[in-house]
């Protein structure tokens, strides 16, 4: 993976000679590389344009004006969206969420990350650009400082809005870490245990049951592995820890090192958040520095530990925690089948503890406090509290820490958010909360959620919002599997004849029975879920549906004009209708 | 004595299973069928084509790749699995071009069958008209990506048994795709007609020249039984 993102980044993408001259270096078949190479959205096997942006593709930043942010782009650098400028200076395209869901219209340009953005902020964006590219050769990659300096719009907000327990309070240099190392790893994971703690990227998994089953499994080496490639769309809360309180990240991992007699911890952290790297690699210098990382920490004999950060390059699959692992293993990120599951045999075949980033600063929290201290917060079923990511239509979007239990309108009621048509609780893979259903608590054990809330208001057409989600997963299936891999692609098409008015009652029913199966038959779960929006809208609000039914009983999926659109390209002319 | 450790049902039947057997081997082994696309007797299981997928302990997980276990209680025959599995074919039907009636493979073809077996009459869902030249490149093989169904039997028998990686995926999602290892096309590497990779594939994407019609049409593997019949054959001949 690092070798091909060095390729990447010094000749701007990975040609016939690199993935021969690779293949040869690593001793395997070029159609091996090419494999991995093609798979991320951040590689490129052809040579594309010197500056590289990146527009953020959601609902939310789409509400906040990024198709004329899009438009003004196209203008200054004289290109149209997915192409590449005459020149050679700029290639524009849309990507997939890139966690700035409080901070849209943003994107990505050249790894910086540039926010809120305007349609008057881009001729000056373009021009920057144009300067810095005559100076010679590709920008620095990731960012540098200077670099940022001269672009507008190049900072991110600090996004949290409202700190809770968890994030405020007194908490000292490695106080966790330091706790821990005071009882025997038994202990610590007991206190994890006792403290109710589960996977806070929403699957919920008891964290404990998880640490004591990595630490039973043999294996020549234990992994301690943070998931910091957070891509569901409108979650940002793992940015936020990791730009705020990276030190609690680590604190977390060490311990989870301590308990699990792991000494290898590795961030996989998404290529979208590369701008971080600087700054954690800082902060890990510093840690190795004050002997919280390396060899006999904090003086205890024989713990040796250390952490190392793997850039991902755009692929949402990569969160599921197996497709995480083969692409650590520098392969292409499909999921694998289980069992074996990562405790047991994960990366290189070795037992390895996944989990989130916020479940890392949890640990460490618990150590520091106690177990009685954590659970005294949330609900029965989900001990503590959770990070929410609020956006959409709010008045002041963010990062909430919010006890478990907290009801969808009294989050509403802190965001400042009004009228409010529906939420979408744990982005698009999640569900579609209408507001009869706004009294129901988030907690494992009625809204479960990774954090990622967006916000729409009145006015929201709603099933546009919908065909936006489905063509995300259209992008991010990661082809492994047939129901996916078509699936989401009819889906999508499905969907597309209903916003256009022409489905039939038909069309819906065929639609629903599909998407069904794609739930039931895909491998993992971004194909499990990839449904979720059309079904739960379709729960949730059948009238917005009913009101686009086209009022016959079938239409065809084609229209004359598209069924013509080749014999239109050959003969140079439209054709003659017969009422003109 | 010498009771075995493995012992499922599916379907309300017993089936006893040797160590290391996953659901579908041991299935098969029972005359049992459980019907696959992706999965080849000779080589590892990979899970592309979800085809096996029962219904395990109430949760749905592909045969091919679940380990048997003990006291697991298996759906298999049931009317919404066929529905589900009839989809997925559909879908791999929509998504690649398959021109059953004038192709090289018909009777003789994976996909076909299961289509006849489960009960497919037409596709509902719309045509993807997938286009992508042709691969004649080889003096031996031919390779029609537009009938590829992307089960990895050839990538894998190319690496596993052939010893040569000839074969991988390219891309991902819609537009991921069979790839070949070298940039001139299957004909610069080193598959050679007699190779497994040229011998497993479902359809008719990897075809060898002038050895299709040695067996014609009408009489042909799926032409006489359907697909499954010789699994099943085993718990026929076994029963009292």
């Amino acid at each position: 993976m690092d070798m091909v993102q060095a390729v990447q980044r010094h000749f701007g993408h990975v040609g016939n000679d690199a993935v021969q001259a690779l293949a040869k270096a690593l001793g395997i078949h070029a159609v091996e590389i090419e494999d991995m190479v093609s798979f991320y959205a951040f590689f490129d096997r052809e040579p594309r344009g010197r500056n590289r942006i990146r527009l953020s593709k959601t609902p939310i930043s789409l509400m906040k004006g990024a198709s004329e942010v899009a438009q003004a782009f196209e203008q200054a650098a004289g290109l149209s969206l997915g192409g590449t400028s005459q020149d050679g200076a700029f290639t524009i395209e849309w990507t997939s969420d890139i966690g700035m869901a409080d901070q849209e219209p943003a994107a990505l340009v050249n790894g910086m990350v540039l926010t809120s953005l305007t349609p008057a902020d881009v001729p000056g964006i373009v021009a920057a650009l144009r300067t810095s590219g005559d100076k010679g050769g590709l920008p620095p990659y990731p960012q540098h400082a200077a670099q940022a300096a001269m672009l507008p719009k190049a900072m991110v907000r600090p996004s949290l809005v409202q700190p809770g327990p968890l994030l405020s309070g007194p908490h000292g240099l490695a106080g966790g870490l330091k706790a821990a190392l005071a009882r025997p790893p038994e202990k610590v994971i007991e206190e994890i245990s006792n403290s109710r703690l589960r996977g806070r990227g929403g699957a919920g998994f008891p964290t404990g049951l998880k640490w004591r089953l990595t630490r039973k499994a043999a294996g020549e080496e234990h992994y301690v592995i943070c998931n910091a490639d957070e891509g569901e769309p409108g979650t940002f809360k793992d940015r936020m820890l990791l730009s705020q309180f990276p030190g609690l990240v680590f604190d977390g991992m060490t311990i989870a090192g301590y308990a699990l007699g792991a000494r290898h911890g590795i961030v996989y952290l998404r290529g979208e958040y590369a701008y971080l790297w600087d700054a954690l690699q800082q902060v890990l210098k510093t840690r190795r520095a004050l002997g919280l990382l390396g060899a006999n920490i904090c003086g205890r004999d024989g713990f040796d530990f250390d952490i190392r950060i793997q850039l991902g390059a755009g692929a949402y699959i990569c969160g599921e925690e197996s497709a995480l692992i083969e692409s650590l293993e520098g392969k292409r990120g499909a999921p694998r089948d289980r069992p074996p599951f990562p405790t047991e045999r994960g990366y290189l075949q070795q037992p390895s503890a996944v989990d989130n980033v916020e479940t890392f600063v949890c640990a460490a929290r618990i150590m520091e406090e106690g177990a009685a201290w954590f659970s005294g917060f949330g609900t029965k079923e989900s001990a503590g509290t959770k990070l929410m990511s609020v956006s959409g239509d709010c008045a002041k979007p963010g990062v909430y820490e919010v006890p478990f239990g907290i009801t969808v309108n009294e989050l509403l009621d802190l965001a400042g958010a009004q009228d409010t048509a529906y939420v979408q609780v744990s982005g698009p893979s999640g569900q579609s909360v209408a507001p009869k259903d706004f009294g129901r608590r988030i907690a494992y054990e009625d809204l479960s959620t990774g954090g990622s809330t967006m916000i729409f208001g009145k006015g929201r057409d709603v099933l546009a919002i919908v065909l936006q989600f489905a063509g995300f997963f259209v992008d991010e299936s990661c082809g492994w599997c047939t129901p996916c891999r078509v699936g989401t692609t009819l889906l999508e098409q499905a969907m597309e004849k209903v916003v256009a008015g022409r489905a039939t009652l038909a069309d819906l029913a065929r639609m629903e029975e599909l998407a069904n199966t794609v739930m039931r038959m895909s491998r993992c779960g971004l194909g499990q879920t990839a449904p979720n929006p059309i079904l739960s809208t379709m729960r949730n609000f059948p009238g917005l549906y009913e009101e686009r039914l086209a009022p016959v009983a079938f239409t065809p999926r084609v229209t004359l004009h598209d069924a013509l659109r080749e014999a239109v390209a050959v003969q140079g002319r439209e054709p003659v209708t017969e009422e003109s | 004595m010498d009771a075995p450790t493995v012992r499922f049902t599916i379907d309300g039947i017993e089936v006893d299973a040797a160590p290391g057997q996953s659901v579908l081997e041991a299935c098969d082994a029972a005359g049992i069928y459980i019907p696959r696309l992706c999965y080849h007797p000779d080589l590892g299981p990979s899970g592309n084509c979800r085809v096996c997928t029962c219904k395990i302990n109430g949760r749905n997980s592909a045969a091919c790749v679940t380990p048997a276990a003990h006291g697991m209680v298996i759906e298999n025959d049931t009317p919404q699995l066929t529905g589900d599995r009839r989809a997925v074919i559909e879908m791999l039907f929509v998504e690649g071009n398959h021109p059953c009636p004038y192709c090289v493979a018909s009777g003789d073809c994976e996909l076909q069958a299961l289509g006849y077996r489960l009960g497919m009459v037409a596709p509902v869902q719309p045509y993807q008209w997938r286009s992508q030249p042709i691969d004649a490149t080889h003096p031996d093989i031919y390779l029609d990506r537009d009938r590829c169904i992307l089960c990895s039997r050839c990538i894998r028998a190319s690496r596993k048994a052939d010893g040569k990686t000839v074969f991988g995926f390219e891309g991902r999602g819609i537009a991921m795709r069979l790839n070949v290892d070298a940039e001139g096309g299957l004909g610069e590497t080193q598959m050679a007609a007699i190779d497994k990779a040229a011998r497993v594939c479902p359809v008719a994407c990897i075809v060898v020249k002038r050895d299709s019609y040695k067996i014609p049409d009408g009489s042909r593997r799926f032409d006489t039984a359907p697909i499954g019949s010789d699994i099943e054959a085993k718990r026929k001949g076994r029963a009292p």
